[in-house]
């Protein structure tokens, strides 16, 4: 299985604090790969690396080679890579103002695509990918994103991550802020992304991570103690940290 | 520590599953005794324990799939509580195994006495060392003993096989014999049975601290390290 994403001595800092201390992973190409720590254990940071938003803050860093296809996303333009690279976040933050149709085609009108057909497919498909189309069709370009609710908003966001084709879609903690039935929906609708697109989950919740993640990382304190299968992780961890953290015997 | 009360609930699981071992040890334990002493009363006593077995066996279901819905547990906890819904199914089978040697022991007590060439109480001897110490393995998570267990089967399948030769020859040669030779037999083929479960207990307590699959001789190397 070819690998999407490959994560060499990675360190990140915030100020003087380092926050991450030299990261390897090799994230598989079309798997979900899961995410998981306690609070404050670097995961947040360690995908925010992987698109270069980490560096958006003004007192972070990041050193080390995180490579998409072979290229390093520190040599290329940021805007490419959070075009190469999409993200979706715990909170939905669909553009409050726009059309549904708006929020999906943002993206693609930013990178300089405005032929209406082209537009209006893409929407389309990027909706259906999100598994909203149904719901949203006959309100495209009548209601705001903000109009929807929490867990429709949620997929929105994925159908505009969606809109310009990523290679890799890193979602922080998608569904904390959802009910059962939507963070269920939002849990299928990675199973089937997942065929077409490489996914990175940040997750807080270890039942979320074993039901969607082929591969888990457990980090704690700025390392990534153990990168495993998740059946492994989830069952017969080798590391006593891991063990005592998803035993809950932690602290 | 976090999840305080589910860590609680494992120990409760592990008392209930002990006090079910501690019955089925005992049906055993009487049943040897009933054939050694031809004793009604002991055959007596292991039937009517039985319906008891059978409810902590099913208590300890119950409370081993509540645990799974509701705790979602992981790891080590997730093995163990598999394990010991194995273990539980295992000891409700000793448990039969125990019924079974009692009704042969009082089909013997009807018919006369005879010396048959088996030491049916020696095979016993092995097989309750072997139940003893797969049950400590379990109460002290000891990998090394359940491997001894594990060993330990194959003497007692070699004395159950020594038992078939023997008694199918002294039926041959004291064909009046044949009823008490043929009820000798059965007690050791149940005896070679609860020795199995032993070891299957014995196997489960690997799977739970070590996490390695070692039935049918898989996984040795893993159960080691």
């Amino acid at each position: 299985m070819p690998t999407a994403v490959e994560v060499r001595d990675l360190k990140a800092w915030f100020g003087k604090t380092e926050a991450l201390h030299g990261i390897n992973m090799s994230v598989e190409a079309k798997h979900a790969t899961a995410v998981i720590g306690p609070s404050g254990c670097g995961k947040s940071t360690f995908i925010r690396c992987l698109n270069r938003m980490h560096e958006t803050n003004p007192e972070a860093k990041a050193e080390g080679s995180v490579q998409v296809g072979g290229t390093d996303i520190y040599q290329m333009p940021a805007v490419d890579v959070r075009r190469r690279i999409g993200m979706v976040f715990q909170k939905p933050n669909p553009f409050p103002t726009m059309s549904i149709y708006d929020n999906v085609a943002a993206g693609l009108k930013l990178n300089g695509m405005h032929n209406r057909k082209t537009l209006d497919q893409v929407v389309e498909h990027s909706l259906q990918q999100a598994a909203l189309w149904d719901e949203v069709k006959d309100v495209l370009k009548k209601k705001s994103g903000a109009s929807l609710s929490g867990g429709q908003q949620q997929r929105l966001c994925i159908a505009r991550a969606l809109a310009v084709s990523p290679e890799v879609l890193l979602m922080d903690e998608p569904a904390s802020a959802l009910d059962p039935i939507s963070t269920a929906k939002i849990e299928d609708l990675i199973f089937e992304l997942k065929e077409k697109f490489t996914i990175v989950i940040v997750t807080h919740n270890m039942q979320q991570a074993s039901r969607v993640a082929e591969f888990t990382g457990f980090f704690l304190m700025g390392n990534l103690i153990e990168f495993e299968r998740t059946e492994k992780i989830f069952t017969n961890p080798s590391d006593k940290r891991t063990e005592d953290y998803i035993t809950g015997r932690f602290g | 520590m976090t999840r305080i009360r589910f860590h609680q609930e494992l120990d409760e699981l592990k008392h209930r599953i002990l006090a079910m071992a501690g019955m089925a040890e005992q049906a055993i334990d009487l049943a040897v005794q009933a054939y050694t002493q031809r004793d009604a009363a002991l055959c007596q006593r292991v039937i009517a324990n039985e319906s008891a077995i059978n409810r902590a066996e099913r208590e300890v279901d119950e409370f081993a799939i509540d645990l799974l819905a509701m705790q979602q547990p992981m790891a080590i906890d997730l093995r163990f509580i598999l394990a010991v819904l194995k273990i539980n199914a295992d000891l409700e089978r000793v448990g039969d195994q125990a019924v079974n040697i009692v009704q042969r022991v009082m089909s013997m007590i009807e018919l006369p006495s005879s010396e048959l060439p088996v030491d049916i109480p020696a095979m016993a001897t092995r097989v309750r060392a072997m139940v003893r110490d797969a049950l400590r393995s379990f109460i002290e998570g000891d990998v090394d003993l359940a491997k001894h267990v594990l060993e330990a089967d194959d003497e007692v399948d070699r004395m159950n096989r020594e038992a078939f030769k023997a008694l199918s020859e002294s039926m041959r040669t004291n064909p009046e014999a044949a009823v008490q030779a043929l009820d000798a037999l059965s007690v050791a083929r149940n005896l070679e049975r609860v020795a199995d479960h032993a070891t299957n207990i014995a196997e489960d307590v690997i799977f739970w601290i070590r996490g390695a699959d070692v039935r049918h001789g898989a996984g040795q190397q893993m159960a080691g390290s």
